[in-house]
């Protein structure tokens, strides 16, 4: 908005000028309001477990430095399956959501096919009219997938947002692109894996972010399909620690029992967090751009 | 030569020209079409398989708050009831409860809905662009953290030693309890922190509709005389109409969905008075006492009600601006 010519100065009135200061203020505190619930939990998770039940209100910084809550989570079996299920469920759970996805998202771009607009305008349908949690549950349940992993991934193989995405960026694929390739006498197949899929690789970064992130996230169906403990996921894991506060796994067997199950809380926190936010930098920009791509549509 | 007939005789066929000169009868042109276009549809059976099941399947298994549903005897074998589980959800001890629940956690979230607008606005306004990227990704990152870790957080803070209750009891008196045990303190914590985790994401959406918007309205407007306010006010917003209806409409179908995962991470008995929601409510009739039918029955309710209301929302924004989603 600063492009202006040269000649013709704008006067920035003083209430402007104020406007700015206020709303770089305003920024601030509200990065602030975002960070510091963070950053308690980090400066917890690092503090000695006497020194944090003895202090009151919000930590900026680590009291009494110590590393004993992380070596009692270190040790916890449970976590460590439970990341070793969630990273099965994200890997393959997403590989296979990504495939057939577009592989949907191909079809239904394709013009001149009778049924496409029949087919789309059903899957918009279950968008908005779902069956509820009850029917969904018996389903599952009915087809034999309680109690497996596979719960998790194959109930919720496509994302009808997801595939109107990426069905909007096929179709902005300009024909000619594939016409050659037709010429040829390349299938629908071919013409998919060989012309599409590299032309809408910045899409399929994106919606592979938008499953990862949900399969990493979700824990209600683990909750409602999954009964053995190998199979817990990770936050059915987490859920048990952080919300039914259930450490006795980690602080059985040591002398400061009680006070050090405060500290492990925030200790597993960081660790099934860390992850995640460590990569975000990285994968931002991507996020932002699904975004767009969602809003051109919308 | 084989190949080559195929395809000489599909590139004509391109862009529309069913309607060609030639009248077809509808099932010439199904036939016409599944022999051009078989593959595809072998292509796209795996996924209208899954549909079926998946999404299509529990629509018809919905019919099982009509029965008596016995998973011993089977969906086919179960009794036929009629309404009664719907008179007996209207006639529950707990429906209105439920009912006044869902509606007010929904509508207080309702009014958190301009607040990422507002930061998109003020984020625009942010003359350092440098400035602005870095409260975009700090605003960003509760996007990541995982529902359950988000609620571990929000039990630990206001827990009767935590961090935020301490704060509060200094400044307001506050008893040093668990906040979430009085019932009255579950409303605010549920409605910030959620906008606490959603505000910035939310932005997105809005930021990058601001940056489509013709940078030469802007430039018309300056020559007007028009300041920075009445630019925002006379450009900015009514460019942001279309996204924001459309938002508002997609909101309007969650409204009796409100954020019951959280609900059933943060809730306790206790609390029930004010934080049961319905579909926690069939959660806990349906999977936990297994009273299918019941609890699918007030399912149904459910999903009729956020049905209508899209519809609704959906046909007076068309009315009011144009805009909807379909």
């Amino acid at each position: 908005m600063k492009k202006y010519k040269s000649g013709t100065r704008i006067r920035v009135s003083r209430s402007e000028q104020l406007f700015d200061l206020f709303n770089v203020v305003l920024m601030f505190v509200l990065m602030a309001a975002v960070m510091i619930p963070l950053i308690h939990v980090v400066a917890a998770s690092f503090s000695s477990p006497s020194a944090y039940v003895r202090h009151q209100g919000l930590l900026l910084a680590p009291i009494d430095f110590c590393l004993d809550a992380y070596r009692a989570v270190l040790k916890n079996k449970n976590i460590l399956t439970g990341y070793a299920n969630t990273m099965f469920v994200v890997v393959v759970g997403t590989a296979m959501n990504v495939f057939v996805t577009t592989i949907a998202a191909y079809v239904l771009s394709r013009k001149n096919v009778l049924w496409n607009n029949v087919i789309m305008m059903a899957l918009v349908f279950s968008m908005y009219f779902s069956g509820g949690m009850i029917p969904f549950y018996l389903v599952v349940k009915g087809v034999g997938l309680n109690n497996s992993i596979w719960a998790l991934i194959i109930p919720s193989l496509v994302s009808t947002y997801n595939l109107i995405i990426m069905r909007t960026s096929m179709a902005a694929v300009p024909e000619s692109m594939e016409e050659s390739a037709k010429l040829d006498g390349a299938s629908h197949w071919t013409i998919l894996w060989k012309i599409m899929f590299p032309l809408v690789k910045p899409t399929v970064a994106v919606i592979c972010l938008y499953y990862a992130v949900t399969h990493w996230n979700a824990w209600f169906d683990s909750m409602l399909f999954i009964r053995d403990r190998e199979h817990y996921p990770l936050q059915l894991i987490l859920r048990e620690i952080l919300i039914q506060n259930d450490t006795t796994a980690m602080t059985a067997g040591g002398g400061d029992d009680y006070l050090i199950s405060e500290t492990i809380q925030f200790a597993t926190i960081v660790v099934a967090t860390l992850p995640i936010l460590a990569i975000y930098p990285y994968i931002q920009k991507y996020f932002v751009k699904g975004v767009m791509i969602g809003a051109v549509k919308g | 030569m084989g190949y080559f007939n195929k395809n000489t005789k599909e590139l004509p066929v391109q862009a529309g020209s069913f309607q060609g000169a030639v009248r077809l009868t509808f099932k010439e042109r199904a036939v016409k079409d599944f022999k051009r276009n078989w593959t595809l549809y072998l292509m796209i059976l795996p996924v209208i398989i899954y549909y079926l099941i998946f999404k299509f399947g529990p629509m018809f298994g919905l019919s099982i708050s009509f029965m008596d549903y016995k998973p011993a005897r089977g969906f086919f074998g179960s009794r036929f009831v009629g309404l009664k589980h719907f008179k007996n959800f209207f006639s529950d001890y707990y429906f209105g409860r439920l009912l006044i629940n869902t509606i007010r956690i929904s509508l207080f979230d309702l009014m958190t809905f301009p607040a990422p607008v507002i930061l998109a606005l003020l984020i625009n306004e942010l003359k350092n662009k440098r400035y602005s990227k870095v409260v975009q990704t700090v605003t960003y990152i509760p996007h990541f953290i995982s529902t359950v870790v988000i609620c571990g957080m929000i039990l630990k803070l206001t827990s009767s030693g935590g961090g935020i209750t301490v704060i509060l009891s200094r400044l307001f008196g506050i008893k040093h309890e668990a906040m979430l045990n009085s019932v009255n303190n579950f409303l605010p914590i549920y409605i910030t922190s959620e906008l606490w985790a959603t505000v910035g994401w939310n932005s997105i959406i809005y930021l990058s509709a601001l940056s489509g918007i013709d940078q030469e309205l802007y430039d018309a407007a300056k020559v007007d005389g028009a300041g920075r306010l009445k630019q925002v006010l006379y450009i900015t917003i009514p460019c942001l109409l279309p996204t924001i209806t459309i938002m508002l409409i997609l909101k309007m179908g969650k409204i009796f969905n409100v954020g019951y995962e959280k609900i059933m991470l943060l809730y306790n008995p206790m609390i029930y008075e004010k934080a049961d929601v319905i579909n926690t409510f069939v959660y806990r009739k349906g999977l936990i006492d297994a009273q299918y039918s019941y609890s699918a029955a007030v399912g149904l309710f459910n999903c009729v009600i956020s049905f209508l209301l899209v519809t609704i929302t959906n046909r007076l924004s068309k009315k009011a601006s144009g805009n909807g989603l379909w």
